[in-house]
Protein backbone atom coordinates (compact mmCIF):
# COMPACT_ATOMS: atom_id res chain seq x y z
CA UNK A 1 0.00 0.00 0.00
CA UNK A 2 1.51 3.11 -1.10
CA UNK A 3 1.57 6.54 0.82
CA UNK A 4 -0.22 8.45 -1.82
CA UNK A 5 -3.18 5.89 -2.53
CA UNK A 6 -3.89 5.95 1.90
CA UNK A 7 -7.42 7.99 2.21
CA UNK A 8 -5.41 9.82 5.02
CA UNK A 9 -2.11 11.22 4.01
CA UNK A 10 -2.22 13.07 7.25
CA UNK A 11 -0.95 10.14 9.00
CA UNK A 12 1.20 8.43 6.65
CA UNK A 13 4.41 9.51 8.59
CA UNK A 14 2.84 7.28 11.96
CA UNK A 15 2.57 4.38 9.20
CA UNK A 16 6.29 5.24 8.01
CA UNK A 17 7.80 5.27 11.86
CA UNK A 18 5.89 1.89 12.40
CA UNK A 19 7.23 0.24 9.19
CA UNK A 20 11.08 1.68 10.52
CA UNK A 21 10.47 0.33 13.97
CA UNK A 22 9.07 -3.23 12.52
CA UNK A 23 12.52 -3.46 10.50
CA UNK A 24 15.21 -5.04 12.21
CA UNK A 25 18.53 -3.08 11.74
CA UNK A 26 20.72 -3.94 9.19
CA UNK A 27 23.06 -1.17 10.39
CA UNK A 28 23.29 -1.64 14.44
CA UNK A 29 24.59 -4.41 15.96
CA UNK A 30 22.46 -6.30 18.54
CA UNK A 31 25.31 -5.21 21.94
CA UNK A 32 25.15 -1.74 20.66
CA UNK A 33 21.17 -1.89 20.63
CA UNK A 34 21.18 -3.68 23.71
CA UNK A 35 23.34 -0.73 25.30
CA UNK A 36 21.19 1.96 24.06
CA UNK A 37 18.47 0.56 25.13
CA UNK A 38 19.44 -0.20 28.92
CA UNK A 39 20.91 3.27 29.05
CA UNK A 40 17.99 4.83 28.18
CA UNK A 41 16.13 2.57 30.61
CA UNK A 42 18.20 3.71 33.56
CA UNK A 43 17.95 7.43 32.10
CA UNK A 44 14.36 6.94 32.04
CA UNK A 45 13.93 5.46 35.36
CA UNK A 46 16.09 7.62 37.23
CA UNK A 47 13.73 10.78 35.78
CA UNK A 48 10.88 9.04 36.45
CA UNK A 49 11.75 9.03 40.22
CA UNK A 50 13.33 12.48 40.11
CA UNK A 51 9.56 13.62 39.52
CA UNK A 52 8.08 11.54 41.55
CA UNK A 53 10.23 13.10 44.80
CA UNK A 54 9.63 16.37 43.03
CA UNK A 55 5.95 15.96 43.73
CA UNK A 56 5.65 14.32 47.16
CA UNK A 57 7.12 16.47 49.39
CA UNK A 58 5.63 19.26 51.69
CA UNK A 59 7.06 22.17 49.32
CA UNK A 60 5.31 21.14 46.58
CA UNK A 61 1.72 20.53 48.49
CA UNK A 62 2.28 23.75 49.97
CA UNK A 63 2.57 25.11 46.65
CA UNK A 64 -1.18 25.46 46.24
CA UNK A 65 -2.71 28.28 48.31
CA UNK A 66 -6.03 26.01 48.95
CA UNK A 67 -3.10 23.49 50.77
CA UNK A 68 -0.81 26.22 52.45
CA UNK A 69 -3.28 28.65 53.63
CA UNK A 70 -5.93 25.68 55.44
CA UNK A 71 -4.86 22.79 55.96
CA UNK A 72 -1.43 23.29 56.25
CA UNK A 73 -1.42 26.21 58.98
CA UNK A 74 -3.80 23.89 60.75
CA UNK A 75 -0.99 20.93 60.95
CA UNK A 76 1.33 23.79 62.19
CA UNK A 77 2.43 23.21 65.96
CA UNK A 78 0.24 19.76 65.60
CA UNK A 79 2.62 17.08 67.54
CA UNK A 80 3.42 15.86 64.00
CA UNK A 81 5.03 19.40 63.12
CA UNK A 82 6.66 20.29 66.45
CA UNK A 83 7.60 17.85 68.66
CA UNK A 84 10.96 17.13 71.61
CA UNK A 85 12.92 15.18 68.76
CA UNK A 86 11.99 17.12 65.72
CA UNK A 87 10.82 14.08 63.85
CA UNK A 88 8.66 15.32 61.53
CA UNK A 89 5.94 13.17 59.47
CA UNK A 90 4.97 15.67 56.89
CA UNK A 91 1.87 15.82 53.84
CA UNK A 92 3.13 12.69 51.95
CA UNK A 93 4.10 10.71 54.84
CA UNK A 94 0.50 9.96 56.19
CA UNK A 95 -1.58 11.07 52.94
CA UNK A 96 0.41 9.13 50.03
CA UNK A 97 0.82 5.29 50.20
CA UNK A 98 4.45 4.45 50.22
CA UNK A 99 4.61 1.14 48.34
CA UNK A 100 5.24 1.43 44.83
CA UNK A 101 1.25 0.32 43.19
CA UNK A 102 -0.99 1.76 45.60
CA UNK A 103 1.48 5.26 45.36
CA UNK A 104 0.76 5.27 41.58
CA UNK A 105 -2.70 4.83 41.93
CA UNK A 106 -3.40 7.39 44.29
CA UNK A 107 -0.69 10.16 41.65
CA UNK A 108 -3.15 9.33 39.26
CA UNK A 109 -6.31 9.80 41.19
CA UNK A 110 -4.70 13.44 42.18
CA UNK A 111 -5.55 14.12 38.69
CA UNK A 112 -8.80 14.83 39.43
CA UNK A 113 -7.21 17.68 42.27
CA UNK A 114 -5.86 19.31 39.50
CA UNK A 115 -9.29 19.74 37.67
CA UNK A 116 -10.47 20.89 40.75
CA UNK A 117 -7.79 23.29 41.27
CA UNK A 118 -8.47 24.75 37.65
CA UNK A 119 -12.01 24.96 38.40
CA UNK A 120 -11.44 26.46 41.71
CA UNK A 121 -13.39 24.69 43.02
CA UNK A 122 -12.20 25.66 47.00
CA UNK A 123 -10.28 28.12 46.14
CA UNK A 124 -11.44 30.63 48.77
CA UNK A 125 -11.89 29.35 52.84
CA UNK A 126 -15.89 29.69 52.60
CA UNK A 127 -15.42 27.25 49.67
CA UNK A 128 -13.14 25.06 51.74
CA UNK A 129 -14.92 25.08 54.33
CA UNK A 130 -18.21 24.28 52.67
CA UNK A 131 -16.72 20.83 51.11
CA UNK A 132 -14.30 20.05 53.86
CA UNK A 133 -16.95 17.25 55.21
CA UNK A 134 -16.59 15.67 51.96
CA UNK A 135 -12.90 16.25 51.75
CA UNK A 136 -12.10 14.68 55.20
CA UNK A 137 -14.63 11.81 54.29
CA UNK A 138 -12.47 10.99 51.03
CA UNK A 139 -9.62 10.72 53.80
CA UNK A 140 -11.49 9.00 56.26
CA UNK A 141 -12.34 5.80 53.85
CA UNK A 142 -8.79 5.96 52.40
CA UNK A 143 -7.24 5.55 55.72
CA UNK A 144 -9.98 2.51 57.05
CA UNK A 145 -9.16 1.04 53.48
CA UNK A 146 -5.73 0.64 53.69
CA UNK A 147 -5.89 -0.05 57.71
CA UNK A 148 -4.40 3.15 58.47
CA UNK A 149 -0.68 2.31 56.28
CA UNK A 150 0.45 6.43 56.74
CA UNK A 151 -0.08 5.77 60.45
CA UNK A 152 1.37 2.51 60.47
CA UNK A 153 4.16 3.14 58.54
CA UNK A 154 5.81 4.23 61.56
CA UNK A 155 4.03 3.85 64.47
CA UNK A 156 2.98 -0.14 64.68
CA UNK A 157 1.29 -1.80 67.48
CA UNK A 158 4.31 -4.60 67.81
CA UNK A 159 6.60 -1.80 68.51
CA UNK A 160 4.54 0.54 71.09
CA UNK A 161 5.45 0.63 74.31
CA UNK A 162 1.67 0.76 76.14
CA UNK A 163 3.62 0.70 79.65
CA UNK A 164 4.86 4.25 78.64
CA UNK A 165 1.62 5.77 77.51
CA UNK A 166 -0.90 7.80 79.65
CA UNK A 167 -3.54 4.94 81.37
CA UNK A 168 -6.52 6.10 79.09
CA UNK A 169 -4.13 6.07 75.90
CA UNK A 170 -3.31 2.60 77.73
CA UNK A 171 -6.42 1.04 77.76
CA UNK A 172 -7.37 2.61 74.58
CA UNK A 173 -5.09 1.09 72.73
CA UNK A 174 -5.46 -2.27 74.15
CA UNK A 175 -9.31 -2.35 73.42
CA UNK A 176 -8.52 -1.29 69.58
CA UNK A 177 -6.20 -4.42 69.54
CA UNK A 178 -8.28 -6.83 70.38
CA UNK A 179 -10.95 -5.47 68.48
CA UNK A 180 -8.68 -5.47 65.33
CA UNK A 181 -9.91 -1.49 64.99
CA UNK A 182 -6.71 0.78 62.85
CA UNK A 183 -5.69 4.27 63.52
CA UNK A 184 -8.18 6.32 62.17
CA UNK A 185 -11.30 4.69 63.69
CA UNK A 186 -10.45 6.99 66.74
CA UNK A 187 -7.67 9.67 65.85
CA UNK A 188 -9.26 11.89 63.50
CA UNK A 189 -8.23 15.55 63.26
CA UNK A 190 -5.52 15.14 64.92
CA UNK A 191 -3.40 16.56 62.62
CA UNK A 192 -5.84 18.96 60.86
CA UNK A 193 -9.11 20.67 62.38
CA UNK A 194 -12.29 18.93 61.77
CA UNK A 195 -14.75 19.70 59.55
CA UNK A 196 -18.31 21.46 61.36
CA UNK A 197 -20.54 18.26 62.02
CA UNK A 198 -17.69 15.83 62.30
CA UNK A 199 -18.96 13.91 64.93
CA UNK A 200 -22.31 13.05 63.44
CA UNK A 201 -20.65 12.84 60.18
CA UNK A 202 -18.39 10.10 61.68
CA UNK A 203 -21.31 8.16 62.88
CA UNK A 204 -23.19 8.25 59.56
CA UNK A 205 -19.63 7.20 57.65
CA UNK A 206 -19.06 4.36 60.34
CA UNK A 207 -22.77 2.85 59.95
CA UNK A 208 -22.24 2.79 56.47
CA UNK A 209 -18.83 1.73 56.27
CA UNK A 210 -20.23 -1.36 58.13
CA UNK A 211 -23.26 -1.88 56.27
CA UNK A 212 -21.18 -2.42 53.11
CA UNK A 213 -18.47 -4.51 54.71
CA UNK A 214 -21.12 -7.28 56.47
CA UNK A 215 -19.74 -6.35 59.92
CA UNK A 216 -22.47 -5.33 62.46
CA UNK A 217 -23.20 -1.82 63.89
CA UNK A 218 -23.33 -0.71 67.48
CA UNK A 219 -26.67 -1.13 69.28
CA UNK A 220 -27.81 0.92 71.43
CA UNK A 221 -30.30 2.12 74.01
CA UNK A 222 -33.01 5.09 73.35
CA UNK A 223 -31.61 8.19 74.41
CA UNK A 224 -32.39 9.04 78.67
CA UNK A 225 -32.25 12.17 77.76
CA UNK A 226 -34.95 12.69 75.18
CA UNK A 227 -37.04 9.72 75.73
CA UNK A 228 -40.38 11.30 75.37
CA UNK A 229 -40.53 11.76 71.66
CA UNK A 230 -43.63 13.79 72.21
CA UNK A 231 -42.07 16.29 74.30
CA UNK A 232 -39.28 16.59 72.03
CA UNK A 233 -38.64 19.15 69.73
CA UNK A 234 -35.28 20.12 67.70
CA UNK A 235 -34.60 23.63 67.36
CA UNK A 236 -36.45 26.21 70.23
CA UNK A 237 -39.28 27.92 68.88
CA UNK A 238 -38.96 31.33 67.28
CA UNK A 239 -40.62 34.11 69.94
CA UNK B 1 38.72 70.05 61.34
CA UNK B 2 35.58 70.71 64.21
CA UNK B 3 33.84 67.86 63.74
CA UNK B 4 37.37 65.72 64.10
CA UNK B 5 37.71 67.85 67.67
CA UNK B 6 34.35 66.96 68.73
CA UNK B 7 34.36 63.18 67.55
CA UNK B 8 37.42 63.07 70.10
CA UNK B 9 36.06 64.51 72.94
CA UNK B 10 32.68 62.68 72.32
CA UNK B 11 34.64 59.43 72.19
CA UNK B 12 36.82 60.44 75.20
CA UNK B 13 33.85 61.36 77.08
CA UNK B 14 32.57 58.20 76.31
CA UNK B 15 35.00 56.24 77.82
CA UNK B 16 35.51 58.30 80.68
CA UNK B 17 32.01 57.78 81.24
CA UNK B 18 32.06 54.04 80.85
CA UNK B 19 34.75 53.54 83.49
CA UNK B 20 33.10 55.54 85.59
CA UNK B 21 29.64 53.61 86.05
CA UNK B 22 31.15 50.67 84.88
CA UNK B 23 31.31 49.15 88.72
CA UNK B 24 27.69 51.34 89.74
CA UNK B 25 25.70 48.78 87.02
CA UNK B 26 24.16 46.17 88.36
CA UNK B 27 22.32 43.60 86.20
CA UNK B 28 18.62 42.67 86.60
CA UNK B 29 19.04 39.18 87.83
CA UNK B 30 21.44 40.76 90.58
CA UNK B 31 24.22 39.03 91.48
CA UNK B 32 22.72 35.77 89.96
CA UNK B 33 25.53 33.88 87.79
CA UNK B 34 24.29 34.56 83.88
CA UNK B 35 25.85 31.77 82.47
CA UNK B 36 24.00 29.06 84.60
CA UNK B 37 20.45 27.88 83.02
CA UNK B 38 17.55 28.39 85.27
CA UNK B 39 15.65 25.18 86.31
CA UNK B 40 12.87 24.96 84.30
CA UNK B 41 9.30 25.53 85.89
CA UNK B 42 7.63 22.37 87.21
CA UNK B 43 5.16 20.31 84.76
CA UNK B 44 2.23 19.39 86.43
CA UNK B 45 0.63 16.60 84.72
CA UNK B 46 -2.96 15.70 84.71
CA UNK B 47 -5.03 13.15 86.52
CA UNK B 48 -5.76 10.66 84.88
CA UNK B 49 -6.82 8.38 87.75
CA UNK B 50 -10.28 7.90 86.92
CA UNK B 51 -13.83 9.66 87.99
CA UNK B 52 -13.35 12.20 91.08
CA UNK B 53 -15.91 11.90 93.30
CA UNK B 54 -18.05 15.51 93.76
CA UNK B 55 -17.06 17.89 96.44
CA UNK B 56 -20.80 19.58 96.80
CA UNK B 57 -24.18 18.35 95.64
CA UNK B 58 -24.72 20.28 91.77
CA UNK B 59 -20.86 20.65 91.49
CA UNK B 60 -19.62 20.26 87.50
CA UNK B 61 -18.11 16.71 87.31
CA UNK B 62 -14.09 17.68 86.74
CA UNK B 63 -12.36 15.78 83.55
CA UNK B 64 -10.33 13.00 85.01
CA UNK B 65 -8.12 12.90 81.49
CA UNK B 66 -6.34 15.26 79.56
CA UNK B 67 -8.22 17.61 77.07
CA UNK B 68 -5.39 19.78 75.50
CA UNK B 69 -5.63 18.64 72.16
CA UNK B 70 -9.69 18.21 71.80
CA UNK B 71 -11.13 20.66 69.46
CA UNK B 72 -13.88 22.94 70.97
CA UNK B 73 -15.10 25.57 68.96
CA UNK B 74 -18.21 26.53 66.78
CA UNK B 75 -17.82 23.86 63.91
CA UNK B 76 -16.91 20.89 66.17
CA UNK B 77 -16.95 19.94 69.69
CA UNK B 78 -14.97 16.63 70.29
CA UNK B 79 -15.75 16.28 74.12
CA UNK B 80 -19.33 15.26 72.83
CA UNK B 81 -17.88 12.40 70.04
CA UNK B 82 -18.04 10.23 73.56
CA UNK B 83 -20.46 11.63 76.03
CA UNK B 84 -22.96 12.72 73.54
CA UNK B 85 -25.57 10.25 72.77
CA UNK B 86 -25.29 7.44 71.56
CA UNK B 87 -21.62 7.31 71.14
CA UNK B 88 -21.68 7.20 75.01
CA UNK B 89 -22.79 3.41 74.65
CA UNK B 90 -20.00 2.26 72.29
CA UNK B 91 -17.60 4.39 74.10
CA UNK B 92 -17.93 3.23 77.65
CA UNK B 93 -18.30 7.12 78.74
CA UNK B 94 -20.66 8.82 80.66
CA UNK B 95 -23.52 10.67 79.29
CA UNK B 96 -23.97 14.13 79.37
CA UNK B 97 -26.51 15.24 81.65
CA UNK B 98 -30.18 15.33 80.73
CA UNK B 99 -30.29 19.11 81.95
CA UNK B 100 -28.31 19.43 79.14
CA UNK B 101 -30.58 19.21 76.74
CA UNK B 102 -33.16 21.63 77.76
CA UNK B 103 -32.38 24.99 77.18
CA UNK B 104 -32.98 28.19 79.39
CA UNK B 105 -36.75 28.21 78.43
CA UNK B 106 -37.64 24.88 79.27
CA UNK B 107 -37.74 23.43 75.82
CA UNK B 108 -36.75 19.83 75.11
CA UNK B 109 -34.15 19.33 72.39
CA UNK B 110 -32.61 16.80 70.67
CA UNK B 111 -29.09 18.18 71.14
CA UNK B 112 -26.74 19.42 73.18
CA UNK B 113 -28.50 23.26 73.93
CA UNK B 114 -25.66 25.60 72.66
CA UNK B 115 -25.86 27.26 75.84
CA UNK B 116 -24.22 24.52 77.30
CA UNK B 117 -21.94 23.67 74.49
CA UNK B 118 -18.64 25.30 75.59
CA UNK B 119 -18.16 22.15 78.29
CA UNK B 120 -14.69 23.65 79.45
CA UNK B 121 -16.52 26.63 81.03
CA UNK B 122 -17.98 24.46 84.03
CA UNK B 123 -16.17 21.12 83.12
CA UNK B 124 -12.26 21.25 83.87
CA UNK B 125 -9.71 18.46 83.99
CA UNK B 126 -7.51 18.55 87.51
CA UNK B 127 -3.92 18.65 88.09
CA UNK B 128 -1.92 17.12 90.87
CA UNK B 129 -0.73 21.27 91.26
CA UNK B 130 -0.07 22.80 95.24
CA UNK B 131 -3.02 25.72 95.44
CA UNK B 132 -0.72 28.97 95.31
CA UNK B 133 -3.39 30.16 98.10
CA UNK B 134 -4.08 27.90 100.93
CA UNK B 135 -7.84 26.97 100.95
CA UNK B 136 -10.24 26.08 103.73
CA UNK B 137 -13.21 24.78 102.08
CA UNK B 138 -14.60 21.42 103.67
CA UNK B 139 -17.17 20.11 101.74
CA UNK B 140 -20.57 20.42 103.04
CA UNK B 141 -21.65 16.48 101.74
CA UNK B 142 -21.18 13.71 104.60
CA UNK B 143 -18.77 11.23 103.34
Amino acid sequence: MSNTASPRPRFAWLLAVWQLLRRPSAKFSLGFLLIIGFGAGVLFWVGFNWGLELTNNETFCRGCHEMNDNVYQEYRTTIHDQNRTGVRATCPDCHVPHEFFPKMKRKLEASNEVLHKLLGTIDTRQKFESHRIELAQHEWARMKGNDSHGCRSCHTFDNMDLTKQSPRARLRHEQAQDQGKTCIDCNKGIAHKLPAGAVEAERAFNEKWNADHGLPNTPFPANPAVSDPAATITTAPEK
Amino acid sequence: MKTRILAAVMALGLLAGGALHAEDVKALPGDAPTNQVNAPPPVFSVNESGRVERTYRQQPPVIPHRIDRYEIDVKVNQCLRCHDWPNNVQENAPMVSATHFIDRDGNKLDKVSSQRWFCVQCHVPQADAKPLVDNTFQPAAAK
